[in-house]
């Protein structure tokens, strides 16, 4: 019987370390992320879970350490890393003179998506009619927040990176989202959800990791990955082509472990002061 | 690349016809400060005809440091210009895109300037042709260098006064050669007495153009 291929790693960070001048992003994380797996990045505010999040987009350069994204370098293939991942920051990243409409299409078409999604996109977070020929200057943050989330949609890329996902969205908002996310989980996308409302966020992710100054000081799995357990097929292009996945593997009980001793010390407000 | 910058200068030059303000702000600014030269140089028309050329490419270069600031401006709000990191557009279309958007501006501004001098300062163009190379060319080079450090400064709390300081300087070669080639057409000369400073805009365009497109990328990175 030949030997099943392991799966492949989605984010791959070793050791790494961020710093922005001299402080400390992140100091010296771990972290496997498998294809297909959801993951919950929790812990306190400042704990560096948005700087984990930015450094696996590329935005944020590694000081050491290593970091792969699909398999690949994020600076030395910064365009092909960020054409297969997608980041939901707190910014919403739209230009105010622009339509809901248009700042979709031009987020879409700037990252060489397929502009057949935009009308679906548009439809599943209810930016439609008057709403769609609204300048986005005249959005809530609740709406500028869903228009965000139709422009990662309409994308459908193979990594999703999702920062505080539920801030600012009203229940039905928080319920497309929910259902966006499992659609995408089972899909094949990978996603990770940093949050530190964990309620929210947990019933979507496969593992949650706990971040705490700048490194990850434990993890704990809330429910079976079927990807992570050794499905190797490839990621689905789509929301038409979710639930491709069918090779669970061996059930994984849910637990709790730390991820062993932080060498350096973070403080109790989750900061450390020195980066080795 | 050319589908990057046709798509960023199309986005660009959308939100100008929207927000006007290179028509309700920029242009005015340029036409004021022709006016207020004016003043200064007294009533002597003679002596506005002969300024007419340094003075018309210094409210053109004064309307580049405005619109170049308010093409960063564009990207500053909302985490755009991360956004637009995001998608892995190629870096040297974006340069180009976000370049053309700023020409294009500029060209509908030299536009209502010569208009300006023609009328304030009765300046009278012998060469027209020699004008219009001369806008065409300087505007190329003043829109890339402007693209080019507006990056450099967008990512500084003080990008709106160091900008001119960072760029006034690099685009004195454009205010010398546009300012002689406009002399050569305002007195009948012959093609060959601009021709040096052509040489010397189409060299300047050349250099900051592949410049931008090779550098853009790494400064939009680390700025």
């Amino acid at each position: 019987m030949a030997p099943v291929a392991p799966s492949p790693s989605a984010v791959s960070l070793r050791d790494a370390v961020a710093l922005s001048g001299r402080f400390p992003l992140l100091a010296g994380v771990d972290l496997e992320v498998a294809v297909g797996e959801t993951v919950l990045v929790e812990g306190p505010n400042g704990a560096g879970k948005t700087s984990l999040l930015r450094v696996c987009a590329g935005l944020v350069p590694l000081a050491s350490g290593s970091l792969a994204v699909l398999g690949l370098d994020p600076v030395r293939h910064r365009t092909a890393v960020r054409r297969r991942v997608g980041l939901l920051s707190h910014a919403s990243h739209l230009y105010d003179d622009l339509t809901v409409r248009e700042n979709i299409r031009f987020g879409v078409r700037a990252a060489a998506g397929d502009p057949a999604r935009i009308d679906p996109a548009c439809e599943r977070w209810g930016l439609t009619g008057r709403l769609a020929r609204t300048p986005a200057a005249k959005l809530s943050a609740g709406q500028r927040r869903r228009v965000a989330l139709a422009v990662l949609t309409a994308r459908w890329p193979e990594v999703w990176l999702l920062d505080e996902p539920h801030a600012g969205l009203d229940i039905v908002a928080r319920g497309l989202l929910d259902e966006a996310v499992a659609e995408a989980s089972a899909a094949g996308v990978t996603i990770l959800i940093a949050s530190h409302e964990p309620g929210a966020a947990e019933a979507l992710a496969h593992r949650a990791v706990t971040v705490t100054g700048g490194r990850v000081t434990a993890e704990r799995t809330l429910r079976p990955s079927e990807s992570a357990a050794g499905a190797d097929g490839p990621v689905a292009d789509g929301p038409d082509q979710a639930g491709t996945t069918d090779g669970a593997g061996p059930s994984v009980e849910p637990d709790e472990r730390p991820t062993g001793a932080v060498p350096g010390g973070a403080d109790a407000s989750g900061w450390v002061a020195h980066v080795a | 690349m050319w589908r990057d910058a046709a798509l960023v200068a199309g986005k660009d030059l959308r939100i100008e016809a929207r927000s006007r303000v290179a028509l309700t702000q920029v242009a005015p600014f340029g036409v004021v400060a022709l006016a207020l030269f004016a003043f200064a140089l007294g009533p002597d028309r003679t002596t506005m005809a002969k300024g007419a050329p340094g003075l018309f490419w210094v409210a053109v270069l004064f309307c580049t440091v405005l619109a170049v600031q308010r093409s960063v401006s564009v990207e500053s709000a909302d985490g755009a210009r991360d956004g637009l990191r995001l998608t892995g557009i190629d870096p040297a279309g974006l340069f180009l895109g976000k370049a053309a958007a700023v020409g294009a501006q500029l060209i509908a501004l030299e536009a209502v300037l010569t208009l300006g001098v023609v009328l304030l300062y009765g300046a009278r163009i012998q060469v027209p042709w020699m004008i219009v190379v001369s806008c065409v060319l300087g505007t190329l080079g003043l829109a890339v260098t402007g693209t080019l450090y507006g990056a450099l400064s967008a990512g500084l709390r003080v990008r709106e006064t160091l900008l001119p300081l960072l760029l006034l300087p690099i685009v004195a070669p454009v205010l010398l050669a546009g300012t002689r080639i406009w002399q050569a057409a305002m007195t009948g000369g012959t093609p060959s007495d601009g021709t040096q400073w052509l040489r010397l805009l189409v060299l300047f365009d050349a250099v900051y153009l592949a410049v931008g497109v090779v550098l853009f990328g790494p400064i939009q990175e680390t700025a």
